[in-house]
């Protein structure tokens, strides 16, 4: 951190002056002039908190993609699927059981396995064949497609949240000042706030992990050099596992995240892919805190530019990767290898 | 990936004798296709084929000889089928310009030739998987786009009625002129590739692809040669795009969707990557499979609907036991066959 503000100077003041005017448009209420200008605050807010949690929905897919690419080398383009087959057997489970949280451990746990089968008998086998797996996965995404058409049909499906996280909540966060000189504060609804609340406690525990535990020492040291690691007697094929099985889990969760705050479909597997592709091209390939910031920034531009150029809001997410590919090509907080 | 093949040094007889049995009974076999098959083979199976083939050319020449494995070539066909739409005619009276046809199809060409180069300067300062991941995202961006953008891609609806113009008092969408006119496209562009292939820009850009720091240091252009490469390229997608409007006689976001652009994928890489005649071949295969599979699951008293999982099922298949698709299979089967041959007196052991 302090190394980049030294080495950048120029840009850090520039990021900063950025941060600090979002924090200001988002605290301070807003004067009449800035209303006519930029529209309502409520509204700002809303694009602006939409964005949060779409990029904290964006980063539970990214990160696992990201970790299994920065570990492995193993572009894993069925990704996407095991995010819609998460969210499928994620409704599956909370319409029997009526249980929202139990829908959690269990689809962990299966798509996990489902991954360790990948990783075991699809990656395992060609390994350092990059464009072959690219392929396989490939298929394997169209046949996981097809198979879940198959079982799901092609209507899409809501997942309910619990009561507990029902209705909205109001926020500290004041949006809008009455005639009367009341003050009115943002009201959000709670399920997305717990969402958000839970990537961030997943991605600082992905931190904590990755910088403070042995394990999270094995997998760095993996993603640094695989061979002198195996040399120095880790059974590397267990941290690959563990790894593989880990990122598709947390994939698998992610769909019932995005089940319940949006919905399930054919096709949102390639949505969910995609957005992940862009995640971490922008934020740098095998970066953690490169698919959060990634992320964030995916999920803001898509919510603002939904909300103040409809037309092209798509477009804003993919001329922000094309810049960023052609400034900076390892991404934002990537290495170069 | 497998390389493509050398040229093969030794005697050259004339150039006449040098082309082998094969080729004559395909040249006539598809040139005399249209006395004995019916017109929807002659429209629908093998128009298409040889369209996609195009299409799946442009990507084998860009994955083979330039080791780049580009997912933009469908957006740049349907780039080019768009421009069409829109400088020449089609039933969107508003946007359609209605310019002669001489002077729309070179501008579809070359803008989608421009579009293709911008994709490639971008896609080239990336390697191998990385190239085709953003690939990719551009021509979801590309199908996003054009599905919302109603003032130029007309949106969701697209254009229809998009039709060849009648020249030389033929009407080119009639079955066996289509076919004459997809078959001679595909045969020129076969012949533009393999001649490139040899030409000294072909030969450099698989020196590119083998080994871009010693092509480096010999003094090409890395860079400008697989810029090069993906204009080359373009121009051919954009040739296979502009003709499978017409066969269509219509053009939406759904022709460049994130599903036709993995298709051209599977059936370059179905086909086989090392040479020109595999995306043909790949084609052929996918448009068999997709026209006539739904008949094939109801014999089997399965849904007609589930082709998707055959075509996935088939590719997987191919991918997983033969990295240079069917091809590569063939070539296999030949050698082994050509080893069993007792290499004095040729009779079989």
């Amino acid at each position: 951190m302090q190394g980049f503000i030294r080495r950048n100077p120029i840009w850090s003041l520039l990021i900063a002056l950025v941060v600090a005017v979002l924090l200001w448009l988002i605290f301070a209420p807003w004067t009449d002039e800035m209303e006519e200008l930029l529209g309502r605050k409520r509204i700002f807010l809303n694009a602006i908190f939409g964005g949060i949690t779409l990029g904290a929905l964006y980063f539970l897919v990214a990160s696992g993609f990201t970790l299994i690419f920065g570990l492995m080398r193993n572009v894993n383009l069925a990704h996407g699927s095991l995010y819609l087959l998460g969210g499928y057997i994620g409704f599956e489970v909370s319409e029997r059981t009526g249980s929202w949280f139990l829908a959690f451990p269990v689809v962990f746990v299966v798509v996990a396995i489902v991954g360790i089968i990948l990783q075991n008998q699809v990656f395992r086998r060609m390994e350092g064949e990059e464009l072959r797996q690219t392929m396989v996965t490939i298929g394997l995404s169209v046949v996981i497609a097809d198979l879940m058409l198959w079982t799901w049909g092609g209507q899409s499906y809501t997942i309910y949240a619990p009561d507990m996280l029902f209705g909205p909540m109001t926020l500290p966060i004041i949006s809008g000042v009455r005639s009367s000189g009341e003050i009115i504060y943002l009201k959000y609804p709670a399920v997305r706030m717990a969402i958000l609340f839970a990537a961030i406690v997943i991605g600082v525990a992905m931190w904590v992990v990755l910088n403070k535990t042995r394990l999270g020492m094995l997998v760095r040291a993996g993603v640094d050099d695989r061979e002198m690691l195996a040399a120095s007697g880790v059974r590397i094929q267990y941290v690959f596992l563990a790894v593989f099985a880990f990122g598709a889990g947390l994939a698998g969760m992610a769909g019932i995240v995005g089940g319940t705050f949006q919905s399930l479909s054919p096709g949102e597997d390639t949505r969910f892919l995609l957005a992940s592709l862009v995640v971490v091209i922008v934020g740098g390939m095998g970066s953690i805190p490169g698919a959060a910031l990634g992320a964030l920034i995916i999920g803001l531009s898509e919510q603002l530019g939904l909300v103040y150029a409809p037309t092209y809001s798509v477009v804003f997410t993919f001329l922000i990767m094309a810049v960023v590919l052609a400034f900076r090509p390892q991404g934002l907080l990537g290495e170069r290898q | 990936m497998a390389l493509a093949e050398r040229p093969r040094p030794g005697v050259q007889p004339l150039w006449i004798e040098r082309i082998p049995a094969a080729w004559w009974a395909l040249a006539l076999i598809l040139l005399t296709m249209p006395a004995w098959a019916n017109n929807f083979i002659l429209f629908q199976v093998m128009g298409w084929t040889f369209i996609l083939g195009m299409i799946a050319l442009s990507l084998m020449f860009l994955a083979g000889y330039g080791g780049m494995v580009s997912l933009i070539q469908m957006s740049v066909a349907a780039m080019a089928g768009y421009m069409m739409a829109i400088f020449g005619n089609s039933g969107m009276g508003d946007i359609s310009m209605g310019l002669p046809w001489w002077l729309y199809l070179p501008i579809a060409i070359v803008i989608a030739a421009i579009f293709g180069t911008i994709v490639g300067a971008l896609a080239v300062r990336t390697e191998g998987i990385y190239t085709i991941m953003i690939t990719l995202a551009i021509a979801a961006a590309f199908f996003y786009f054009t599905r919302q953008n109603y003032t130029i891609f007309n949106g969701y609806s697209g254009f229809n009625l998009v039709v060849p113009p009648e020249l030389f008092g033929v009407d080119w969408r009639q079955p066996m002129p289509f076919y004459y006119l997809t078959l001679g496209c595909a045969v020129i562009c076969y012949a533009v590739v393999v001649y490139v292939s040899r030409a000294p820009f072909g030969l450099a850009l698989q020196g590119v692809r083998d080994n871009p720091r010693r092509m480096a240091a010999l003094g090409f252009n890395v860079t400008a040669h697989r810029i090069a490469a993906y204009t080359f390229a373009s121009v051919i997608a954009a040739i296979g795009g502009i003709l499978l409007v017409w066969q269509n006689a219509q053009i939406a976001p759904g022709t460049a969707g994130i599903p036709a652009v993995i298709d051209i994928l599977v059936i370059a890489v179905v086909g086989g990557i090392s040479r020109p005649i595999g995306p043909f071949i790949g084609a052929l295969i996918y448009v068999l499979l997709r026209t006539f599979s739904p008949d094939v699951l109801l014999a089997f008293g399965l849904s007609g609907e589930r082709f998707k999982l055959l075509i996935g099922l088939g590719f997987l298949a191919v991918v997983f036991f033969s990295p240079d698709g069917v091809l590569g299979l063939w070539e296999r089967w030949k050698s082994r066959r050509d080893r069993r041959r007792d290499p004095l007196t040729g009779a079989d052991e």
